[in-house]
């Protein structure tokens, strides 16, 4: 039987893929009813942004096998600049293209029960835990059609688990190289913090493509559990050519934190949403994110914290600086459901505006339904203030040194929660890179 | 030579289509202090703000240089390299740039690409700064004049005239809400700077600014002009006596710039 549907990829190639791959049957099945649902669901509609013309359904899937790195040492020019060579993390994947091409994890960590492996071992060595989380809690197989053939065509990935009561440290670092410049990016990373454990984990999407055309699909689940603590930090950087949608979930049971610190920086036309349910009393989240427009690119990011615990507390803070004649609408809301008393929720979208052809849109958006709540939420969109300029030239520093001190500044309360100081350094590369 | 020549000629200065200055002079050279006093609104800052290059001040008559070049000509920026500092009545906050990188990137706009400060030399100098005005040492690492009291922008605006070290200062108003310690170090600060190769005007309204800080010259500013000049005693007869003796001396009656029509 074949699903009546535009795209190139039908029933038999995703028996086939799944197959070759020996996937767990639970998920070969969850990926052909996917396929069955992708023409019947919409497109996810992001507020404030047309997305009817992207190209989401064009693309190369055919897997794709990346080199492997023998040593960190001699790291392929690309990635050289996004590590600190001085300083490699222990804890590292790299996967290039769709498959791993490096990967070391402290033994300690091991022992403990850790998992940090990327998608495809976790199905064939855990598949009962990755069932467990996979599309349940955090996102839908049929949220919308992106969803849905996300979990029809997923290629790639990374699975974290951090068993109860341990408490990591030192950061887990997975890189995503898109090498192959027209290969699509279907990548699904899955973390799960058991009761009253702790992590850090921080990732990198990388490519070089701006000729070539391709798409990235990448759905992400972060769930901890009771007393849980996650700081979870990411810089994309996707090149021109690749059309992204990002869908970032978590899900905060009890007294449960979920950190995020989002660098944002692709080239490329983007999508992204980042949700936060607060499901459990005294669940946190802080959602920070920041931005970089240029060119033309069209970007919307929606960043939400959905409030259910009593006495939680989520604080979304968006930062965007926009140059050239890019778009970008920032969307921060934070939603206060019945029962969820003593809850304080705050948003904060601020786009700096750095040409006349730019445009940005912040929209902090406030829903509650429970009287017993604080709240309150700010928004700007405005230019460089001609006051900080004249008092910074006032002491001797040239008009484009000043202006990058101020966008710095500006983006600086976000960049400054990575949690790792080598990705903090590197998304200050990218910003610089960007910006001039 | 030691030292530099500010030279301000029959200055006339417009903000929003409003004449403040009307024919200002004044020579300020290397090793000379000068203060000028005068009531509320009569154009002291827009004096400082005209010679610093503010984007809202706008010279319409009369002439600024600096050892014979032309400030006028010059950005805001290329004055401060030609050695012109001003102390503001009202600083910036500059929200995610700490005063340390901000005050190594000052210096090092004043050095050559590739001649950049050592880091731990600047470091060795802030902190030595830091120390002597009694400022504590996370303030370097704190936002610039972001959420800083009054007082504290003060002493950051002389811990920046210490570390640039200018030719020509303009300290605007630097007493202004300090309390006494904190009035005291700055002046010691400033002190410390005062030789053959520092040229300083001073705005204030109290003679107990000059009390630490002895002026060689006093000017009294009124409706947009320098109407009186002297030595460290017209400040003490002002202190003493206000305005009203220098208005009725010269037939001035109104003390501001006249309000417009
Ligand atoms: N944007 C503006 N539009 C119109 N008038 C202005 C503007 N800014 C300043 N002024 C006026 O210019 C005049 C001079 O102001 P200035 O700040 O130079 O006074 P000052 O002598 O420094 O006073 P103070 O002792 O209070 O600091 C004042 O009357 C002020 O109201
Ligand atoms: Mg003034």
């Amino acid at each position: 039987m074949t699903v009546e549907t535009k795209l190139p990829y039908n029933n038999e190639y995703i028996e086939q893929i799944s197959t070759n791959r020996n996937e767990p049957s639970w998920l070969r099945t969850l990926r052909l009813e996917a396929l069955e649902q992708v023409e019947s669901l919409e497109m996810p509609k992001p507020d404030k942004t047309k997305i009817t013309r992207w190209n989401f359904t064009q693309f190369k899937h055919e897997f794709t096998e990346g080199e492997a790195i023998s040593s960190i040492k001699d790291l392929p020019e690309v990635l050289q600049e996004y590590f600190d060579q001085d300083n490699i993390p222990e804890n590292l994947i790299i996967q290039r293209n769709n498959s791993i091409a490096y990967a070391t994890i402290n033994d300690d960590l091991k022992k403990q029960g850790v998992i940090f492996t990327d998608i495809f071992t976790a199905l064939e060595e855990y598949s009962d835990l990755v069932e467990k989380y996979f599309m349940k809690d955090a996102v839908k197989v049929d949220q919308n059609r992106l969803t849905a053939l996300h979990a029809a065509l997923m290629n790639g990935g990374a699975f974290i688990y951090v068993p109860k009561n341990v408490q990591i440290e030192e950061p887990l670092q997975v890189v995503f190289w898109q090498e192959d410049a027209e290969l699509a990016l279907f990548n699904h990373v899955l973390v799960v913090a058991e009761e009253n454990s702790k992590l850090t984990f921080v990732e990198n999407y990388i490519s070089s493509n701006s000729e070539q055309e391709t798409i990235a699909n990448i759905v992400e689940e972060v769930i901890a559990m009771d007393n849980a603590k996650i700081s979870f930090g990411a810089v994309d950087n996707l090149s021109s050519g690749v059309t992204s949608y990002v869908n970032r979930r978590g899900v905060a049971y009890n007294n449960a934190t979920i950190d995020w610190a989002l660098g944002q920086m692709n080239d490329g036309n983007t999508i992204s949403e980042n949700i936060t349910y607060l499901m459990g009393n005294g669940a946190t989240s802080n959602a920070n994110a920041v931005s970089v427009g240029r060119g033309k690119q069209i970007q919307n990011f929606t960043a939400s914290i959905v409030q259910y615990g009593k006495a939680s507390d989520g604080f979304i803070l968006q930062r965007g600086v926009m140059k050239e004649s890019a778009t970008t609408i920032f969307n921060a809301i934070g939603k206060i459901e019945h029962g969820g008393t003593k809850a304080n929720s705050e948003q904060e979208s601020r786009v700096l505006m750095l040409s006349p052809d730019a445009r940005g849109d912040a929209n902090p958006i406030l829903l509650i339904e429970e009287d017993d709540v604080t709240a309150g939420h700010a928004a700007s969109v405005g230019r460089v203030d001609p006051l900080q300029m004249y008092y910074l030239m006032s002491r001797g520093i040239s008009k484009e040194e000043a202006e990058r001190l101020v966008v710095h500044g500006f983006l600086a309360p976000v960049v400054d929660q990575l949690p790792i100081e080598s990705v903090k350094k590197q998304l200050k590369q990218v910003i610089e890179r960007k910006v001039y | 030579m030691a030292g530099s020549v500010l030279e301000i000629k029959n200055l006339h200065v417009e903000i929003e289509g409003k004449e403040i200055l009307k024919g200002v002079d004044l020579t300020i050279k290397g090793g000379e202090f000068h203060a000028i006093m005068g009531p509320n609104g009569t154009g002291k800052s827009t004096l400082a703000s005209a010679i610093m290059g503010h984007p809202k001040y706008e010279v319409t008559e009369g002439s600024i240089t600096l050892d014979g070049e032309d400030v006028l000509e010059m950005e805001v920026d290329e004055r401060a390299r030609a050695g012109l500092f001003l102390a503001m009545q009202y600083p910036s906050e500059i929200t995610g740039v700490t005063t340390s990188d901000f005050l190594r990137s000052a210096i090092n706009a004043r050095r050559e690409e590739g001649n950049e400060v050592p880091l731990m030399k600047f470091i060795k100098e802030l902190d030595k700064d830091l120390n002597f005005l009694e400022i504590d040492q996370n303030m370097a690492t704190r936002y610039l004049n972001e959420g800083f009291s009054g007082g504290e922008k003060k002493r950051n605006e002389i811990l920046q005239l210490m570390q640039l070290k200018p030719e020509i200062a303009i300290l605007d108003e630097i007493d202004s809400g300090l309390d006494i310690d904190a009035l005291k170090v700055v002046s010691k600060g400033i002190n410390k700077m005062r030789g053959e190769n520092l040229g300083c005007l001073i705005i204030t309204h109290y003679q107990r600014l000059l009390n630490y800080i002895t002026p060689d010259y006093v000017h009294v500013m009124m409706q947009g002009r320098v109407v009186k000049s002297g030595g460290p005693e017209l400040a003490k007869r002002l202190e003493a006596e206000g305005y009203d003796w220098v208005k009725d001396e010269l037939g001035i009656e109104d003390e501001t710039v006249e309000q417009n029509a």
